[in-house]
């Protein structure tokens, strides 16, 4: 099973943001790193679809007030999603190495 | 911060919300929004309302949205599980589905095709919202078999002012269309339309474009069919424009109607003009000498077509001349609605039609070959019955109903016979313009049509339950015991409906080739009938007005001037009839019992027609005994038993005695399926009402017809150049048999096909049942070709009994067929032997297929399973 690019971009904002990664919290990452505005929606459904594949577990939190009373539901990484992550970042950058004149240097 | 109004999302969006998406996802959702909604703030009201909305129809999306069609019934459960259930056998068993389906759809393909056909054939003229009080006026005589429709003007005139009562409306109508050269400026059309009296659109409730039904009251006026008026003026609005008509006359455009659907009487006119106007200058429309016209009329709803066709049934016997009363002629109204299938008249009274007999003819084929697709799959589905019992067996071993299992049947017959329909109306669609063709007809598919859906769905519903009928009632009857233990086998008798059904399907498809084929043979047999003229170039026209008394000289000169024409000559018959019967003949005192079809003719006769002389010669204008000539044909000279004919004197009645000049070969005058008559033919001047002109064969006849039609403009003003080929007229009496044959080599062809598809499926189950016994044989030493025997034999004695059945049924019936025309040819033996080789070989192919793969394959591979 593939990863797509938007469910990726997904999975490493759920990573990256540890035991705070629910949905709001998660828009605003992507919002920061790729500078694009996801709509909710689209960000949901790609959590469903994670949940479904098995890279991300859920949880759900307590009320707040800020949410009108509801719960926050919470996203955390699995080790099958760190393994796909893995993968695909391993393809990409044994592609990338193929490419002469690319500077695959980070940082 | 306290939650204010105007921190609240809009309730509306929250409501939109939580009717689609899952309740389950509604929370988190709805919390997201409304965090979200807060970080917005800092914009005015309506952004934030607009970007909240945004976000709550982003969530139509397929994982958030609920699931509205609630299937958690068993029913639905069910169904969906025959479905399943279905769809993995059809496609498990891709061969035979596809045989199934395949054979099926080009079953229902010949159906559907000819149900328009039909439907076609009995819609003819209900354009027309006055169907049902339209007539046309038919006229019998004592002398002609024929009912005529062909009027004097002055019978219209009569019918209006004298029975005016119980019409809405008369209008009479020249009987021919007329071709005229239609012209706006550099815009020049050949145009074919109809000369019409006021009263006539009104009648036939023409649906106007421009302008109005009236259009035809004044005389310079002319109204154009939307597609003429196109051509001629583009998309404006004609009305009040001038055209030029024959570069002659200037009329006015009065209306514009909606061209008429092919399957109307007057579907073939492309502008219509006032009768008035063709006649102008030449005759009046209160003439009753000379017989041109049709007459059209509406009755008004309170009268009945009998009621009025007895009251003016001798409406002419006033007006008309001593001659023509003797001969009795009555009219009579034919309703709109028998103009097309029942208008054929035999000695006064109504016969069946062939287009009648057509719709009947191709009704029966379409359902014969609709039944052979159903027997294919009656017949796949029984074989592989075997298979399925297991099935059955488990399924009612878990408890289930028979009538669960009837039900799952028949739904899967259902299925296939749907997945049929659909490719069969692409097939229709498909085929439809080349069926029109065939059929002379512009049929189009009928998608809006309730009544065709309605119509066809229930075909699909009988194909359905017809095809599904055994599997469903034959295997869900089985002991669920006996099945599972392996004690249920199909024996010998389970095959033999099959068997039947194979036969029956042979025997339809056999009896359909020998029918075509015999068809076939029989419009050679009459096309290759010598005639005893020669047709070709050969133009007739009637000049029985009395414009033509004494010009026949004159225009024989003028028209042998123009260098078009090689000879004229006229006769008081047409060639083309066989009236004028007259006994008396006597030779040497001797009476003739007998009587004799008795022609004058003019001298130049023979050479125009091309009579073939046997004996003796031609009359010769430089011989004066010749008026008391006669020429014979051979017909005549068998019946006048004379040695030598030529020379021998005969006299008739109290006219005197004639002597043989010549005799001919026979002249088939009427159809070309009946016996010629025997004719003789005198030397005449008076009433010669026929017109007869060979062209110069080294012209062509494009460039000889205006020419004539100029002399004829000029000698005789007063009658319209109404002329035919002979060639033309004589094909004509071949077409319906043409249009049989065509397609009835279709469907015959369709017909063996699906029988054949059906026999594939047949022979590869059988090849499949006895797998592990051929494998057995193989290595027991039995050689290719004695299991291919071995596997095509059974088959071979199905066809074979097919053919045993078909031939002497096809013959019978066929037979009868061609006692219809006396000139038939018979059925020669040839005709069943091709037939039985063509099934034959047919079937070998199909079956030998199948079993050469079986034959030839490994036994290594059958037989290590066991």
């Amino acid at each position: 099973m593939k990863l797509g690019a938007f469910e990726e971009l997904v999975l490493l904002a759920v990573g990256s943001l540890g035991d705070e990664a629910y949905g709001v919290a998660i828009k605003e990452t992507l919002q920061q790193k790729i500078g694009k505005n996801p709509s909710i929606g689209a960000l949901h459904s790609a959590l469903y679809r994670l949940e479904d594949k098995g890279c991300v577990t859920s949880e759900e939190g307590g009320a707040t007030t800020e949410r009108g009373g509801r719960r926050k539901k919470f996203y955390k990484l699995t080790a099958y999603g760190i393994t796909m992550l893995e993968e695909a970042n391993q393809l990409r950058m044994e592609f990338a190495r193929q490419v002469p004149g690319l500077n695959l240097s980070t940082e | 911060m306290a939650a204010s109004k105007n921190q609240r999302p809009p309730k509306s969006a929250d409501k939109l919300l939580s009717w689609f998406v899952k309740d389950d996802l509604l929370d988190e959702i709805l919390g997201d929004l409304s965090e979200y909604y807060l970080e917005l703030a800092d914009r005015p009201k309506w952004k934030r309302s607009l970007f909240y909305w945004f976000h709550v129809l982003h969530f139509l999306r397929p994982f958030a949205l609920k699931r509205f069609i609630r299937s958690n019934s068993n029913y639905t459960t069910m169904f969906k599980h025959y479905f399943k259930i279905s769809w993995r056998n059809l496609l498990r068993n891709k061969g035979y589905s596809l045989i199934n389906i395949g054979g099926l759809a080009a079953g229902m393909t010949v159906a559907i095709l000819i149900s328009l056909w039909i439907y076609d054939e009995l819609s003819f003229n209900k354009y027309h919202k006055n169907y049902d009080t339209i007539a046309k006026v038919y006229r019998t005589n004592k002398f002609d078999s024929f009912a005529s429709t062909v009027h004097a003007p002055g019978l219209a005139s009569v019918l209006k002012t004298d029975y005016g009562d119980f019409f809405e409306d008369v209008a009479l109508v020249r009987a021919r269309l007329e071709e005229r050269v239609i012209a706006v400026g550099e815009k020049k059309f050949s145009q074919s339309g109809y000369f019409m009296q006021d009263g006539g659109p009104q009648i036939l409730t023409l649906d106007m474009k421009y302008g109005s039904q009236t259009g035809l009251k004044e005389m310079n006026s002319i109204m154009l069919s939307s597609s003429l008026a196109g051509k001629l003026f583009g998309e404006a609005d004609p009305v009040g424009e001038m055209v030029t008509m024959d570069a002659t006359t200037s009329l006015q455009v009065t209306g514009v109607y909606e061209d008429l659907p092919k399957n109307t009487e007057f579907s073939e006119a492309s502008y219509l003009a006032p009768a008035e106007l063709y006649v102008n200058g030449w005759t009046t429309l209160n003439v009753w000498d000379n017989y041109f016209t049709y007459i059209y009329l509406q009755i008004k709803p309170e009268h009945s077509f009998d009621e009025i066709s007895a009251t003016i049934a001798e409406a002419m016997m006033p007006h008309v001349d001593e001659e023509t009363a003797e001969s009795e002629p009555r009219i009579f109204l034919q309703p709109m609605s028998q103009w097309h299938l029942y208008s054929e008249f035999e000695n006064g009274t109504p016969v069946t039609s062939q287009r009648l007999k057509a719709v009947w003819y191709n009704g029966i084929i379409g359902a014969f070959v609709l039944l052979l697709a159903c027997i294919n799959f009656m017949n796949l589905s029984t074989a592989r019955s075997e298979k399925r019992a297991k099935e059955v067996g488990i399924l009612k071993a878990l408890g289930s109903h028979r009538s669960q299992l009837i039900q799952q049947f028949f739904g899967e017959s259902m299925l296939v016979t749907l997945l049929a329909f659909i490719v069969a109306i692409f097939l229709v669609v498909l085929t439809l313009p080349w069926f029109n063709v065939v059929a002379a007809k512009a049929m189009v598919f009928p998608w809006t049509n309730p009544l065709f859906w309605l119509a066809v769905l229930s075909i699909v519903l009988a194909t359905g339950l017809l095809a599904g009928s055994y599997p469903a009632l034959f295997l869900s009857s089985l002991n669920a015991v006996k099945v599972l233990k392996g004690t249920f086998k199909a024996g010998r008798l389970a095959s033999l409906p099959r068997k039947v059904l194979v036969v029956i399907q042979f025997t339809v498809s056999i009896s359909l080739i020998i029918g075509t084929l015999v068809v076939y043979q029989q419009l050679e047999y009459a096309k290759n009938r010598p005639v005893g003229y020669s047709r070709e170039g050969l133009i007739s026209l009637r000049s029985a007005s009395k414009e033509f008394k004494g010009k026949y000289l004159v225009l024989r000169n003028e028209l042998k001037q123009t260098g078009m024409v090689e000879e004229i000559a006229q006769a008081n018959y047409s060639v083309t009839d066989t009236r004028g019967w007259n006994g008396g003949f006597a030779w040497h005192g001797e009476k003739y019992e007998q009587t004799f079809n008795t022609i004058f003719v003019t001298y130049e006769y023979g050479k125009t027609v091309g009579l073939q002389f046997v004996d003796g010669r031609d009359f010769s204008r430089d011989i004066t005994s010749d008026k008391s000539g006669i020429i014979i044909n051979e017909s005549a000279a068998k019946l006048f038993a004379l040695e030598n004919p030529v020379g021998e004197e005969l006299t008739w009645q109290d006219r005197g005695s004639y002597t043989i000049l010549g005799v001919v070969k026979d002249m088939v005058k009427g159809s070309p399926y009946e016996p010629t008559d025997p004719s003789v033919m005198f030397l005449g001047e008076f009433d010669m009402s026929w017109l007869y002109i060979r062209l110069n064969p080294d012209v062509s006849t494009h460039e000889a017809l205006p020419k004539i039609r100029d002399v004829f403009a000029k000698l005789t003003p007063a009658t319209p150049f109404d002329y035919t080929f002979a060639d033309e007229a004589y094909a004509l009496k071949f077409a319906e048999e043409e249009r049989i044959g065509k397609l009835g080599f279709v469907f015959a062809g369709l017909a063996i096909l699906i029988s054949c598809m059906g026999l594939l499926g047949l022979s590869a189950f059988v090849a499949e049942q006895r797998i592990r016994e051929i494998g057995i044989r193989k290595v027991l030493g039995a050689s290719v070709a004695n299991l291919w025997q071995m596997l095509s034999k059974d088959f071979v004695v199905l066809v074979v009994i097919s053919c045993l059945v078909a031939m002497p049924l096809a013959w019978y019936f066929m037979d009868r067929w061609l006692d219809s025309f006396v000139y038939r040819s018979t059925i020669s033996w040839s005709v069943f032997a091709i037939t039985g080789a063509i099934a034959l070989l047919i079937t070998l192919a199909t079956v030998s297929f199948q079993a050469i793969k079986a034959a030839t394959a490994d036994p290594v591979k059958s037989l290590r399973t066991e």
